[in-house]
């Protein structure tokens, strides 16, 4: 109402017009390109009409790549339970310490999310190697006779997948665990409910936001990571991002890399719709 | 037992002292000015016809108002009445979907608000917090292109005139609240506007604050000569600082004229139930005579003042006189006690009455104690009972 | 119970960190073994020109790829917090799905932008610092969106509107109100975008091109072979800087 027309046109059209070309259009050009073929040549591959199938048919038939699907959803799941798990007392503790304290704790929080998230995952290979300090330690301690497999199999996966991803379940967690009213739980505790009752019938319901933000942050991210199922997976562990690294990069099959990378939008497309849901409320 | 207790008065302004007070087409019957202004020079505002829609309501809904020159106008109603839309409408924040608005005589259809005219205080005073006090004043200034050293004169007179000198380099979060709204009054008469907009002017501020910064108002006001329109929700406060009131209800003005006919010649229900408290008696007409007007009630036959073919009438707990015994009166009505508050000034009384109805009476804080299971007459001259038309 | 799992999972968070730290003094190339104290590798890390070039590029970009998100996401953040306007769910799905959307689909799909246009239109040529930095830039402009939206939801409409009434036009409202008021919610997004981008690994290895490493890059191509003393030591001055970086912020949050 108060801005001018071409105020808004001016404030508006700059990033409309950077999106639609940089995010939108790429897009489509992966969908065409999963319906074209690989080639010998620069770019390597061919776009022909009719449309061709090859690379989804390849998609569908070769279990590998369902293999990888599998793996990136369970992972991503497993992943999403135990930052759950660690993050809602996390975030509960925070946000029930006093003022300056909470501040700094959330601060900690947040300081790994400003540090590379390459260097940190990468710090954990030091740590799970057969040779790496944890199995050292063990060795030393007498308490194991050989080296635990903790790197290269889905113990690693799934570790690194959580360690890169509790910052995104604390903070929501902590955002509307923050805002809850103290004076509920008081009024619980005064109509006679245990600590242990009134936070199932009244803490948790009303954090169900958070855990449903959170869990889909981290889900998201997760599911089509490829940093982590590289240096701490195995031939075992493949999942669909490295999946698509490798078809681009190793195979330098365009096509069917386009088709994976489609594949993980339209399946991803629900999770990432009920995260703008949940953000929208 | 008498329990009548002064009313309050309104302190300024009787229809005869503001000069060219030209009455809205809803207002009360016109008093006969001394001196009539023509009418284009004697409106600074004329609202005429104006609706304002907002998704599914009507906020304005055919609004028609003219305001004078000097006049202090206060817009009173209950939150979501529409004083504030038809507040940022003169402000051109919102444009009419209907009507027109001519401030000054020029028609204000399309004029956006930084082009009129018009200066607004806002309800949180806006103060910009990235900006000292000065910069703050100074900012209307700054946009009229004055001269530096102009805009810092006219800003230390701004001060001076707040009783602010002094705090100019402070930023508005080093205030206090009667600090702040006095920034917020200077910043919008910076600029000379002819119509000084005022939105709760004295929300924020505590109730001491309250009272002594409506007398500086108006003082200021009169100093001025500006024509100040000002939106309250609070009847006392639009009573004690307004030569004419707007009373509005859903969008629609249901009374305007000055505080004495608002207050002691509403017009409607909801204006007499809206300023100060009162008893409604509901009826049906049953003739006049003798300059009275006679309802058929459900506690009988009941008197009033007003216009034939009342439904209603409202009588004020201070003008209800409790006995005993039944007086000799011509409204009378009985009922049982049914509590008491004691309120320092005086005690109001709740009486049940046969019909079924609550009145509220007050009388004095230390009269003899009433019968709670005996009846009690309530009587009130029919001049103290407004006969309500709508 | 809940203040014992915030201990674990702090040590959880860090216990890595601080051993990448004590190992890039470990004067023994092996992981577990304790070879002393060193500084070598900070010694063979500044000799490194692999690093050292990926360092500035890095940093460039960084620098580039921020400046144009924050202003392209206090612009996108304005509107989407503003207005409603044709076509506004799918701007704000464009705007805000970088935050979350797996950086593979994000990096193969621009890379294929850049293969096509270059064939078509001949721009851009090759690929590099220039492509690097709109992949970043795009992935910023989401941070720095959401980051000022959040920022204009809380902001007092009446401010505005108090300078519209005090006769300034509404671009100068903008600039004089707004955009001051915002600033530090543009300056937190412009730095995020800045860390994104130093960090980041898949956007940049999809659209660079020969000769444009950037650090991650190096970093990853170097740690896929194992543990390399030099990272380790890189990673501790990469990780006291922004130590460092956010405790001032901290600090003088915490003074005003």
């Amino acid at each position: 109402m108060i801005e001018s027309k071409r105020l808004r046109a001016g404030i508006l059209l700059p990033p409309y017009l950077w999106l639609l070309l940089f995010f939108l259009a790429p897009f489509l050009i992966v969908l065409a390109i999963s319906f074209g073929e690989t080639a010998i040549g620069v770019p390597p591959f061919t776009l022909g009409w009719p449309p061709s199938l090859f690379s989804w048919e390849i998609l569908a038939g070769d279990s590998l790549y369902l293999r990888a699907w599998g793996n990136s959803l369970l992972f991503a799941t497993i992943a999403t339970l135990c930052c759950l798990l660690l993050g809602y007392p996390m975030a509960y503790a925070i946000a029930r310490a006093p003022g300056r304290r909470r501040d700094l704790l959330l601060l900690f929080v947040i300081l790994p999310f400003w540090t590379s998230f390459l260097i940190r995952v990468y710090a954990w290979t030091g740590l799970l190697r057969p040779n790496g300090t944890i199995n050292e330690a063990l060795l030393w301690l007498g308490l194991i006779e050989a080296p635990l497999p903790l790197m290269n199999n889905a113990f690693g996966v799934v570790l690194g997948l959580v360690y890169s991803y509790l910052p995104f379940m604390v903070l929501p967690l902590y955002a509307t665990l923050e805002k809850l009213d103290a004076t509920l739980l008081e009024a619980a505790a005064d109509l006679g409910a245990t600590p242990r009752r009134a936070f199932l019938s009244v803490t948790l319901p009303l954090s169900l936001p958070g855990i449903l933000a959170g869990s889909l942050l981290v889900f998201i991210p997760a599911a089509g990571e490829f940093v982590v199922p590289d240096l701490l997976g195995g031939p075992d562990t493949l999942m669909i991002g490295k999946v698509l690294w490798d078809e681009f990069f190793t195979n330098r099959d365009w096509p069917v890399a386009s088709a994976l990378a489609v594949s993980m939008l339209v399946l991803l497309g629900v999770p990432l719709a009920l995260l703008r849901r949940a953000f929208a409320s | 037992m008498s329990a009548t207790k002064p009313r309050p008065r309104p302190s300024p302004a009787t229809g005869d002292e503001g000069a060219g007070i030209e009455p809205g087409k809803e207002g009360a019957a016109p008093q006969s000015f001394v001196r009539a202004p023509p009418a284009a020079a004697a409106s600074i505002v004329r609202i005429e016809g104006v609706r304002k829609r907002f998704a599914g309501t009507t906020a304005v809904d055919g609004v028609s108002l003219d305001i004078g020159r000097g006049e202090f106008f206060a817009l009173l109603g209950p939150s979501g009445c529409g004083k504030t839309t038809l507040l940022r409408l003169l402000a051109g924040f919102e444009q009419p979907d209907e009507g027109e608005i001519f401030i000054d005589g020029e028609p204000m259809a399309g004029v956006p608000p930084y082009r009129r005219p018009v200066n607004m205080m806002f309800q949180s005073y806006a103060l910009f917090p990235h900006m000292s006090v000065a910069a703050n004043i100074g900012y209307g200034l700054k946009q009229q292109g004055l001269p530096r050293a102009e805009i810092a004169a006219r800003v230390a007179r701004l001060l001076d005139l707040v009783e602010l000198g002094g705090l100019g380099e402070r930023r508005p979060s080093a205030l206090s609240g009667g600090q702040r709204q006095r920034v917020a009054l200077a910043r919008a008469l910076a600029r000379e506007p002819k119509l000084l907009l005022l939105d709760e002017p004295l929300a924020a501020l505590d109730r001491k604050l309250r009272e002594r910064t409506q007398l500086e108002l108006v003082a200021l006001q009169r100093r001025l000569g500006l024509t100040f329109v000002v939106v309250t929700h609070d009847q006392e406060e639009a009573l004690g600082m307004a030569t004419r009131i707007a009373v509005m209800e859903k969008g629609r003005l249901r009374q305007v004229g000055t505080p004495e006919d608002i207050y002691e010649r509403p017009r409607s229900r909801f204006v007499a139930d809206f300023i100060g408290e009162v008893n409604l008696f509901e009826g049906t007409p049953a003739g006049a005579e003798g300059g009275l007007v006679w309802l058929d009630t459900a506690d009988g036959r009941l008197a009033g003042t007003g216009p034939s073919g009342a439904i209603a009438l409202s009588v004020r707990p201070e003008d209800i006189e409790i006995a005993t015994h039944r007086p000799n009166a011509t409204n009378v009505v009985v009922g049982r006690v049914e509590g008491a508050r004691y309120r320092g000034d005086d005690m109001v009384v709740h009486v049940r009455l046969e019909s079924g109805k609550a009145v509220r009476a007050t009388r004095l804080p230390h009269a003899p104690p009433l019968p709670a299971d005996a009846d009690v007459f309530l009587s009130w001259s029919p001049q103290d009972a407004v006969a309500l038309a709508e | 119970m809940s203040r014992v799992l915030l201990g674990i999972g702090y040590v959880f968070l860090y216990a890595p960190i601080a051993l990448l730290v004590l190992y890039s003094f470990n004067a023994s190339r092996l992981v577990a073994v304790w070879g002393g104290f060193s500084t070598k590798w900070y010694g063979e890390l500044l000799r490194n020109e692999a690093i050292l070039g990926a360092t500035l590029v890095s940093l460039e970009v960084a620098a580039l790829a921020a400046t144009i998100a924050a202003v392209l996401g206090t612009l996108a953040g304005t509107a989407l917090a503003r207005w409603r306007f044709p076509g506004r769910t799918v701007f704000s799905v464009m705007a805000t799905a970088p935050l979350v959307l797996p950086e593979v689909i994000t990096g193969l799909s621009l890379l294929l932008l850049f293969v096509s246009t270059e064939q078509w239109l001949g721009w851009p040529q090759g690929r590099g610092v220039l492509t690097i930095t709109i992949a970043h830039a795009t992935l910023g402009l989401a941070f720095v969106a959401v980051v000022v939206q959040a920022r204009l939801a809380a902001f007092d409409r009446s401010l505005e509107e108090a300078a519209l009434d005090l006769g300034a036009p509404p671009w100068k409202v903008y600039a004089t109100i707004t955009l001051p008021l915002i600033a530090p919610g543009i300056a937190t997004g412009w730095l995020l975008a800045f860390t994104l981008s130093l960090d980041d690994l898949v956007l940049a290895s999809f659209t660079s091109g020969p000769g444009s490493s950037t650090l991650p890059m190096v970093i990853f191509s170097a740690v896929r072979l194992g543990v390399s003393p030099q990272i380790n030591a890189l990673a501790t001055i990469l990780i006291g800087l922004v130590a460092l970086v956010v405790g001032l912020a901290f600090w003088l949050g915490r003074r005003r």
